[in-house]
Formats: C-alpha cells, sequence, structure tokens
C-alpha cells in the first residue's frame, strides 16, 4: 500500500465573495506523478497553491480545512512556512530565473537554509543541474547570467533551483505552456525520471501530457473536484459525465 | 476617412484618381512634428551647453591653485573658497548617511510589508507633498527646530538634519518606483524556495532595484549642492577651514556650502567670485556623478564575486 504524502480534507477557499474551491477531499499517494486538468479558472492552479501556502501572500484569501503533510496539519498557526516550502518545492508557468548568474540561481536556495560551504554548494548545485538535464548545456557558463538562457533551459534552470533545496514534494504549476514542443519533451521526461525521489503535482492544460506521464488524474471544474483516479481509468472510463465531455473536447 | 487625412496633409487627391504608393512625401505633419521634436531636443541640448560654456568663461579665471585652497581672508589678503568646499561636502555625506537609510527602509516598508490601503495612500500622499514644498519652508522649520529648540544654532549638523527632511521624500519615492519594477515573478520565487521575507529583499529585491535606488540618491545630491534657501538659515555662511584638524567639532560649527556663498557673492557684488564658484559647483556635481556610477559597477562587481566562485565547479567538472 502506498502511503498518502499529502491528505488534503474538505478544503475550502474563499477570495472575497467568491468560493474559489469547494470542498476539496484529495489524497496524494507518495512518489507518484498526480495531474490536475480542467479549464482556466477551475481553481487548479490555486489549490496548487494552497498546498505550499503561497495563497497567504494574496489578500482576501480565506481558507478553511486541513492539509496534512506528513500527517501534519501545513494549516497549523505553528507551521513555519519556511520549513514547510523547504519540504514542497514549486515550479511556476513563467520561467522566473533570478537576475542572477546560473550558479547563483541554483545555489539560491540551499543558501537561504544557511548553507555557506563552498565545496557542498558546488556539489549540490552540479546535482541540481545534472537531475534537472541541464548540466551539459550550462557547465561552461556557470557564472553568466541566467537570463541569457532560452525560454527551455531557464525552465529547466528553474527545476534545478526547486530540486536544490531537496523537497519531499514537487509543485508545477503548468511548467510546459509558455515552451515549445521540444523543450516540453524535456521536461515530461525529466518529470518523469524525478517520479522516484518525489512527489510530484502537475497543474496542466495539455490533456495529453498529463495521459502520457502522470499516474493519479483529477479533473477540475468551477471550484470543485468532479473526479479523481488512476490515469488511465479517467481517461478511457471516467465516472462523471462532465469529465468525459471535457476529455473528448465536447465541453462547452 | 482616407480623403479627409489626404487633404490635412495639404493635397487634395482623392483615392481613386491616384493608386500609386508613392506618396511618402505627401505626409507633410510627420515632417513638420519630426522637425518641432528635432529642434525641441536641440534647444535643451544647446542650453546645456550654453549655460556651462558661458560659466566657464566667466568664471574659469578666477578659479586659481589660491582660490580653492585657501580661505577669504582680510589679513592675508586672500580670496579663497576651500572652507565652503569642505563644509559642501560635509553636508553631503552626513544628509546622505542620515536620509538614505531611512528614505529606503521606509520605501520597504511601503511597498513590501504595509497591507495596501488608506494608511499607505496617506503615507504617499505626504510624501509627495513634502517633496513639492519650498524648500525655505524647510530652512524656517530647520532654523526653529534644531538651531533654537534643540539648541544647536548656525551648524553643519542642523544644515544636514534639515536637509534629510527635504530628500527623505525624494529618497522614498524614487526607492519605492524602483521597487514597483521589480518583477512580482522574483518574490513568488524566492519565497517558494522557502526564503524569509527579509532574505528575499535584501537578495533579490534590493540588488534588482539598486539602478532606481542610486538614480534617487544622485537627485537628492544635486539637490543638497544646489540648495541655498533652506541652509542660509541652519547651516549659516561660516567659511573657514577646520581648526587644527578638529574635524569632528566642525559639524557643530556654522559652514556655509558653495551654494550659499555664491549667493553672498552675488548679493555683494562679487560677480567674479561667484562664476568662479559656479564653476567649481559644475565640476564637483559631474565629479560626484561619476564617483557614483562607479560604486553602482563595484557594486556589480561585488555581486557577480559570488559568481566568480562557481568557475570552481565548471573546472572540477572538467578534471573529472
Amino acid at each position: 500500500m502506498v502511503k498518502n504524502k499529502i491528505e488534503v480534507r474538505n478544503l475550502n477557499l474563499h477570495y472575497s465573495q467568491n468560493h474559489a474551491l469547494k470542498d476539496i477531499n484529495v489524497f496524494l499517494p507518495e512518489k507518484e506523478i498526480s495531474a490536475f486538468i480542467g479549464p482556466s479558472g477551475c481553481g487548479k492552479s490555486t489549490f496548487l497553491k494552497t498546498l505550499n501556502r503561497m495563497n497567504d501572500l494574496v489578500d482576501g484569501v480565506r481558507i478553511d480545512g486541513e492539509v496534512l503533510l506528513d500527517d501534519e496539519n501545513i494549516y497549523d498557526n505553528r507551521v513555519d512556512t519556511t520549513i514547510l516550502r523547504k519540504k514542497i518545492g514549486m515550479v511556476f508557468q513563467q520561467p522566473n530565473p533570478f537576475p542572477m548568474s546560473v550558479y547563483d540561481n541554483v545555489a539560491y536556495g540551499p543558501r537561504t537554509h544557511g548553507l555557506k560551504n563552498k565545496a557542498q554548494l558546488d556539489e549540490i548545485v552540479e546535482k541540481a543541474l545534472r537531475d534537472a538535464a541541464i548540466w551539459d548545456e550550462v557547465k561552461d557558463r556557470l557564472k553568466k547570467s541566467a537570463l541569457g538562457l532560452s525560454g527551455g533551459q531557464q525552465q529547466r534552470l528553474c527545476m534545478a533551483r526547486a530540486l536544490a533545496i531537496q523537497p519531499d514534494v514537487l509543485l508545477m504549476d503548468e511548467p510546459t505552456s509558455a515552451l515549445d514542443p521540444i523543450s516540453t519533451s524535456k521536461i515530461e521526461d525529466l518529470v518523469t525520471q524525478l517520479k522516484k525521489d518525489y512527489t510530484i503535482l502537475i497543474v496542466t492544460h495539455n490533456m495529453q501530457q498529463a495521459a502520457r506521464i502522470s499516474d493519479k488524474t483529477a479533473f477540475f471544474l468551477l471550484g470543485e473536484l468532479v473526479e479523481m483516479g488512476e490515469t488511465e481509468t479517467v481517461f478511457s472510463m471516467p465516472t462523471d459525465k462532465r469529465t468525459e465531455d471535457y476529455i473528448t473536447g465536447r465541453f462547452g | 476617412m482616407s480623403d479627409q487625412s489626404l487633404a490635412i496633409g495639404g493635397l487634395k487627391v482623392s483615392t481613386t484618381e491616384n493608386n500609386s504608393i508613392m506618396k511618402k512625401n505627401n505626409r507633410m505633419i510627420d515632417k513638420a512634428v519630426y522637425v518641432l521634436i528635432y529642434l525641441s531636443a536641440s534647444v535643451s541640448v544647446l542650453l546645456l551647453i550654453g549655460i556651462i560654456g558661458y560659466v566657464l568663461v566667466k568664471g574659469i579665471s578666477a578659479v586659481t591653485p589660491e582660490f580653492v585652497t585657501t580661505v577669504t581672508s582680510a589679513v592675508k589678503g586672500t580670496t579663497g573658497i576651500a572652507g565652503n568646499i569642505v563644509n559642501t561636502l560635509y553636508i553631503i555625506v552626513i544628509t546622505l548617511v542620515l536620509a538614505t537609510p531611512i528614505g529606503i527602509g521606509s520605501a520597504i516598508y511601503l511597498n513590501e510589508y504595509a497591507k495596501p490601503g488608506r494608511f499607505v495612500r496617506l503615507i504617499e500622499m505626504t510624501t509627495e507633498i513634502l517633496a513639492g514644498i519650498p524648500s525655505i519652508l524647510y530652512g524656517l522649520f530647520g532654523m526653529v527646530l534644531f538651531g533654537i529648540t534643540l539648541g544647536m544654532g548656525y551648524s553643519i549638523l542642523t544644515g544636514s538634519l534639515t536637509l534629510t527632511l527635504m530628500i527623505l521624500p525624494l529618497i522614498t519615492r524614487n526607492t519605492q518606483e524602483a521597487l514597483k519594477t521589480v518583477p512580482l515573478n522574483y518574490r513568488s520565487a524566492a519565497l517558494g524556495l522557502g526564503t524569509t521575507k527579509w532574505y528575499m529583499i535584501r537578495t533579490v529585491l534590493l540588488p534588482s532595484a539598486m539602478p532606481g535606488i542610486i538614480t534617487g540618491v544622485i537627485l537628492a545630491i544635486g539637490r543638497i549642492v544646489g540648495e541655498s534657501a533652506a541652509l542660509l538659515f541652519t547651516a549659516g555662511s561660516g567659511y573657514f577651514l577646520p581648526k587644527n584638524g578638529q574635524w569632528l567639532s566642525k559639524v557643530l560649527e556654522s559652514g556655509g556650502t558653495l551654494s550659499v556663498q555664491l549667493y553672498l557673492s552675488m548679493s555683494k557684488g562679487q560677480y567674479d567670485t561667484a562664476f568662479g564658484i559656479a564653476v567649481i559647483l559644475i565640476a564637483i556635481v559631474l565629479i560626484i556623478n561619476l564617483i557614483t556610477k562607479l560604486l553602482t559597477n563595484r557594486f556589480n562587481v561585488a555581486r557577480s564575486a559570488n559568481v566568480a566562485r562557481s568557475a570552481n565547479v565548471a573546472r572540477s567538472a572538467k578534471k573529472k
């Protein structure tokens, strides 16, 4: 039996008057890839951000319910979000490297968490860049600005940056939507590789992508979790009519 | 529509009559605007060159080694502004040391910590109004508060504190604008890695905003150097050099800056001296601009020093 890394119970999220997430219950198994699909504005990105409390930064957000990470509620008053976000890394939709060198981008996380030893930093940076399958492309330009990389390289750099803090969980918010097909396939290969060490959650607009890489798929609609199950099942014989309409392109 | 626009161009050619595309020369308004804009730009450049040239021609003869290294003395029969140069530097340094940290700090508070709302808008509005108050009012306020009530009299310190109040809004506003230009996704990227807010501000926001912050500081220096009204009744018009190396206690003595001395010389009809001072003022402003630019570059180098260390990774990789 696979252990659940994250358990979400009765999660409701209000944004001012808007009820953006409605009574979500989800179990996310350890070292699996879970994909969240659904039309724009259905709340899947918002849901992703509740898992590492990035919604705390938005004014007027109210969250009820429980999100358990290894059986600890991340919305407990005693939670240090710094440590939480070290355990749950995030890759954003737009590649967002810092205006620093490639090396400093990857070393940023470890340095934040107090690592100063140069040899150790060098080792972590190299490992993270190798894990993100970008080492060969950047090893000769580690001290050059990260902003000079192509979009696809920048996104893999951002993945390396997230991996360098050695998280348990990796949240990815439409990580390939701004990339060309070749970069997209590199990222997909990468995500599949990373599964052996990380619990991965990926929000995507691309249903083929969800079908290709994920173990579990969840379908969101208007702030509700309509259906979640084994990816194959969801795509071949969805139990809900709305899921079927969406994945067959008959939707609305 | 097209008929109308052609008519504005000064040519009444119906589109049906002539279908040729070779009508670039018919765009008279575009050309006229181009000439006007070009002229406007030339006027500003010529004005700058004209003023600097005029000041140099009139003032350069007054600038002698004696003029910049001695103080005016009836006994020795010298006319010099060494004291005023030193006073100016004193006031620039003290004012910036006081105003820059407070200004940057309050900008960081307003932009990054305060919840946007009525209170922040009130502070921002106040800052803007403060920036627009005539400097003589700062002089009056500074004289009464620091000079009389707090008993500092006419002194470089009184003047610097007064100017601190005056340039604080300038530095705050500029820093705020600079912080606003830093993309939001830098913030979420850093916070998503589990940084504390202050670490994020220190390592990502401030370095990215630094060019804008430095522009604010340069503008502030400009205001300090050019100020006379706010200083006349606070820092006074002393023109002596610090006695026997008493550089510290000089701060509590009266000290007129170059601009104050320029004003005094003009009011006494000593135009040669006045133009001489003007030359030195322009030179100081240019030098300070250069130094600040160099400091900006130093700052960038300091950032890339971390980067240089990363070369080791590459090297060790090659060894393998």
